[in-house]
């Protein structure tokens, strides 16, 4: 698995959260592709108990008019948003994710599906400390989600800003 | 389908224990790199009562409610017709690990567009003190008849 012990060597996740000042409409605030299989595909129906057969028999996939074996949408969605999450450090930052589904991820059984993600600033209210993040991401070289938003705020302002706050109030108290 | 549908409120689920494992099984299914999904220390860290699960795990309590919603007799939604048209999640945090929560649905609003039916669900799922944690938002295109 990519997500293993490893990745907690980064640390703590919020000392690399971005600077939304230092943003601009249309950067590119992170990118990652992304191999599924089968096994990818059996392994999200299993952590997420969505047990339809058409995400991982063909025949059944074929009987109802599919060219074969596709992704789940959810799963699609699932992974999208991760190179956001690494980018922002803390989930907890995310307000809002949304996403269309415009078009099957067909996997095939030996060749599996590559999936890359790119994500765009692609709105910014600085006095709000907000940003909508555009994801784009193709399947085979084809765009599989339409609409793929993230709606996310800022971590900067709020710290910086209270601990100043508690530490104006602290100093006339410690002076009086 | 039936358009009286619109506005209907389901009965809240039954209290969905999220687990430990249950979290770092779906991060790794969703092939998370985040510490927060899968170190319980990492997470504690960063300020979390447990590990934190990624954004679009509500979709595992939202199950739930849309099971009542396609089962319904009196809805007339032909499962074997039906494709996930678009989904969204509204959060107010993330959900962590330990959290006890029910969800609610309410049909939005069901369209009729060209031969196709959508229905858009919106499943509020909270707590066990009863405050929002998040809104899982579905719609879902049930194909006509060809």
């Amino acid at each position: 698995m990519s997500a293993d012990s490893s990745t907690s060597a980064h640390g703590t996740p919020a000392a690399s959260a971005p600077d939304f000042a230092g943003l601009a409409v249309g950067d590119v605030v992170a990118e990652r592709s992304f191999t599924l299989t089968r096994d990818s595909l059996v392994r999200y129906a299993g952590a997420s108990g969505d047990f339809n057969p058409i995400h991982y028999r063909d025949d059944v996939a074929v009987s109802v008019g599919l060219d074969g074996v596709l992704a789940h949408g959810m799963l699609t969605m699932g992974l999208a948003v991760q190179p956001v999450l690494d980018w922002l450090g803390d989930p907890s930052l995310v307000d809002d994710y949304q996403v269309r589904f415009t078009r099957p991820v067909f996997v095939g059984p030996e060749t599996g599906a590559l999936l890359e993600v790119s994500a765009t600033v692609g709105q910014l209210d600085a006095a709000a400390g907000t940003a909508r993040i555009d994801l784009t991401a193709t399947g085979n070289a084809q765009t599989v989600l339409g609409k793929a938003q993230v709606r996310v705020h800022s971590p900067a302002p709020a710290t910086p800003s209270a601990s100043a706050l508690s530490a104006a109030t602290a100093t006339p108290a410690a002076s009086a | 389908m039936n358009p009286d549908l619109q506005g209907r409120v389901f009965e809240k689920t039954a209290p969905y224990l999220v687990g430990r494992e249950k979290i770092r099984e779906f991060a790794a299914a969703v092939f998370s790199q985040s510490p927060l999904n899968f170190d319980v220390e990492a997470a504690v860290a960063a300020g979390y009562p447990d590990l934190v699960a990624p954004p679009t795990f509500g979709v595992v309590i939202q199950e739930g409610t849309l099971a009542q919603l396609l089962a319904d007799p009196t809805a007339g939604i032909d499962f074997s017709r039906v494709v996930h048209g678009d989904q969204r999640f509204t959060s107010t945090r993330p959900i962590v690990a330990g959290d006890e929560l029910t969800a609610t649905l309410t049909v939005a609003s069901v369209k009729q567009l060209g031969g196709h039916s959508m229905v858009t669900s919106e499943s509020s799922i909270v707590d066990a003190t009863g405050a929002h944690v998040v809104t899982a938002i579905s719609t879902l295109v049930v194909r006509g008849d060809e």
